[in-house]
């Protein structure tokens, strides 16, 4: 049991340092809807993928470094350390090239893994339906062939990036008459495509990083379907699986900003940090902040000895999702009648804890909800049995639907 | 990044989990839970001693293993895993450390040995009143190297043979030695909520004392070998926690109600899931104050509060959820469940409970960030 690295790792972890320095944009941070964010970050991308730090892990054959996961532990622990423009290509590059890569045609992978790698093209995915959040194999929007071609009609929703991606993966229905996840179909299509409508999303937080997607008669060629007809479901866990064996630095959760306003702020038993109570939940949140990030360290640890992560990664955003909701909270408590206040010019922490309030719900449900993930802990660690489907053997269109 | 056990480590505690489940089955517990006379299992305590267990982390000059406390965190885990009903904690994570930390060579040459052996059973007797440990709830003192007051409640106190007594002398605190089998000490059993591990009271009039470390060095001390005690401890909470949990997704995927296992509820499924999230949680703290305490890290303070805050709040959601999942028959003697929930507050509340381990943990951030 040893913290430091392996001489390996430090001689890594010293290369990616010495590169950071002589090359990190410095100084630029934005919000992916920023507009000046998107070049910024393209530049960075592809800067990266130049030198080989992007996409660490894909195969050479496909155009990637080759490198093993264990380096891209250390890049991205390295990279998360300085500023960087905000990532909007993590949707492309977690899920949906590495989906190309696994169930496209070799001509799509010469295609498409280069370009997103160095940020040219960016992807988003067209999973979610109005009809079916966690339940993704409802999807409704239908793709019909017509000779070489699929004519694809529907509605996609809280589809991140959309409206600046370039390029999307598609699930959809190609067969209502056969339970529904035997009838999906997975497809690429070209977001720049005027059948296809993007609509923002005004999230309660005011920021709009989601859209609504509309496809209205999008004829599409055969060839950008992504597996065989039929096969959608069986692609899409493959894209799932990309999201949830992604670890890394950051995220989850950091007890030290709450800590700070409570030695700050000032009540009438002195700092905060000396209140009975608030001295309680500040241990409880540090030792759920610091279980998060050793529990990575062990993802760490069994990348570094060529081991697969064990179950116990998937606690990480059911945990830190609430983590911070809490927190932020707290803290707005804490700050008592300031707590309103979000104009960054007057909040404490630059009003960091009233974005995260905000900001906090949506991550208990994006990216699966705080509900399917526990049923995700219990089916695939515990091994409990699913919940009973009712609609398991029905063909999908006579599937009841409410709202 | 190293952040876990060796294969040698792990292949111990493999041995370790095989030889207690021979060993160790839950009759065994059984038999001293429902015997008032029975204080622990003596043969398993012979079986311990005899795999080298209790000399694990003791040096081979003083009769052990000369192993590190990375070993003693498997086997620990091991034994709270199997319930094992012996004074394995006292012994081993409070009075053999004590000596160790703070001992002279001469007392560790008297007394290592005949720990690592079995001989000594050893007891921690520090608190006297209800509430956490602090300096003015003492006042056993030591006069003239003779020590008089009581200790309540003394974890294997009945049957221990050497304690590490906290005590003023001249007002200042000291930890002693006191060979409980010289006289001078008379015990008192007190029934416990977990009667696998037993409790006296011991009530000392000129008992020979024999001073570890420094005078006024004794709260002191006594605080540094219960960050020792609290990493070990945690082991032995994340494996009960772990097989608790274990306990009720076996009888989810076995009992049926109206049609169906009941670990197809998600009332079931989503309590099982946040008590793995608990155990998955407490186990990450218990591997970094693991760590913290091989290396003597100056972050052991802070490793170790947080490693037991995490492992009481871990141990005791999944061994009163276990008791829930089974409904009606969890609430039954016959039942196991009661066991762990047994250990759950035992293990919980002899080193201190967790709220007063909270507020060490915040007394230690408040220190690292005025730093």
């Amino acid at each position: 049991m040893d913290f430091n690295d392996t001489p390996e790792e430090a001689a890594y972890r010293a290369q990616v340092r010495a590169w950071l320095a002589a090359n990190a944009p410095g100084g630029v941070q934005g919000d992916d809807e920023d507009p000046n964010n998107m070049a910024a970050a393209k530049a960075w991308q592809a800067k990266k993928a130049d030198a080989g730090y992007a996409c660490i892990t894909w195969r050479k054959d496909w155009g990637g470094p080759g490198g093993a996961p264990w380096q891209s532990v250390i890049f991205a622990q390295e990279e998360a350390d300085i500023p960087t423009p905000g990532n909007p290509f993590s949707i492309g590059l977690g899920m949906c090239v590495p989906t190309i890569m696994t169930s496209g045609n070799e001509a799509d992978k010469v295609r498409f893994v280069k370009p997103a790698m160095r940020g040219e093209e960016i992807w988003c995915q067209l999973f979610s339906e109005p009809s079916g959040g966690s339940d993704v194999a409802a999807a409704r929007t239908r793709a019909v062939r017509d000779g070489d071609e699929w004519v694809i009609n529907g509605q996609k929703v809280w589809t991140s990036g959309a409206h600046y991606s370039d390029f999307g993966l598609l699930l959809a229905r190609t067969d209502p008459d056969v339970p529904k996840h035997k009838g999906l179909t997975m497809y690429w299509i070209d977001m720049h495509d005027p059948a296809v409508e993007c609509r923002p999303i005004h999230q309660m937080s005011g920021a709009s990083n989601f859209n609504e997607v509309y496809f209205t008669n999008l004829r599409i060629k055969d060839s950008q379907r992504v597996g065989p007809v039929g096969d959608g479901w069986k692609v899409s866990l493959v894209t799932l699986m990309n999201e949830r064996m992604s670890i890394g630095g950051g995220g989850g959760g950091d007890y030290r900003p709450v800590m700070k306003l409570a030695q700050e702020l000032s009540t009438l038993v002195g700092p905060a940090v000396k209140d009975a109570a608030l001295r309680e939940k500040i241990a409880e949140w540090f030792v759920q902040a610091e279980g998060l990030k050793y529990t990575r360290f062990r993802a760490q640890t069994a990348l570094s000895r060529g081991q697969v992560p064990g179950p116990e990664n998937s606690i990480g955003k059911v945990v830190g999702a609430t983590l911070m909701q809490d927190m932020a909270q707290a803290a707005m408590d804490m700050e008592d009648q300031f707590g309103i206040i979000n104009d960054p010019k007057h909040a404490p922490l630059a009003a960091a804890f009233q974005a995260a309030v905000m900001g906090a719900p949506g991550m208990r449900i994006a990216g699966g909800t705080d509900e399917i993930l526990r049923n995700i802990i219990a089916e695939r660690v515990l091994g409990l049995p699913g919940d009973v489907r009712l609609d398991k053997d029905v063909a999908f269109k006579d599937i009841p639907s409410g709202r | 990044m190293d952040f876990d056990f060796s294969d040698d480590q792990k292949f111990l505690q493999t041995e370790a989990r095989k030889f207690l489940e021979g060993r160790c089955p839950v009759s065994v517990v059984r038999k001293v839970l429902n015997d008032p006379a029975k204080t622990h299992d003596a043969d398993l305590w012979n079986a311990v001693a005899e795999q080298g267990w209790l000399g694990a982390a003791i040096p081979e000059a003083h009769g052990g293993l000369g192993l590190g406390r990375l070993e003693l965190c498997v086997i620990a885990e091991e034994l709270g895993r199997s319930l094992a009903p012996i004074p394995f904690a006292s012994t081993v994570y409070f009075v053999a450390e004590a000596i160790m930390m703070a001992g002279s060579e001469a007392q560790k040459a008297q007394w290592l040995p005949k720990i690592a052996s079995g001989d000594v059973i050893g007891c921690f007797a520090t608190v006297e009143r209800p509430g956490p440990l602090t300096d003015a709830q003492i006042s056993a003192s030591v006069n003239g190297g003779k020590l008089s007051g009581a200790k309540l409640p003394v974890t294997d106190g009945d049957i221990a043979t050497l304690a590490v007594v906290l005590a003023k002398e001249a007002g200042r605190m000291g930890l002693y030695l006191v060979d409980l089998t010289a006289g001078g000490v008379t015990r008192e059993n007190v029934s416990t909520i977990d009667p696998t591990r037993s409790v006296a009271k011991l009530t000392f009039s000129g008992a020979n004392a024999d001073r570890l470390g420094d005078a006024g060095e004794g709260m002191a001390l006594a605080d540094a070998v219960l960050n020792r005690a609290a990493v070990l401890l945690a082991f032995e909470q994340v494996g009960g926690a772990d097989r608790a949990l274990e306990l009720a997704r076996d009888y989810a995927l076995e009992r049926y109600a109206f049609g169906r296992p009941i670990g197809s509820y998600q009332a079931i499924k989503h309590k099982l899931a946040d008590a793995y999230i608990k155990n998955q949680l407490a186990r990450s703290n218990a591997y970094y104050g693991a760590w913290a305490l091989d290396v003597d890290a100056p972050e052991l303070p802070v490793a170790a509060a947080a490693a037991r805050v995490s492992a009481c709040e871990a141990y005791w959601y999944a061994s009163k959820e276990s008791i829930q999942t089974h409904g009606g028959m969890g609430f039954t003697w016959e039942v196991d469940c009661h066991l762990y929930y047994r250990r759950a507050h035992q293990l919980g509340l002899v080193a201190g409970g967790a709220k007063a381990w909270k507020e060490r943990l915040v007394t230690q951030l408040e220190r690292r960030n005025a730093a």
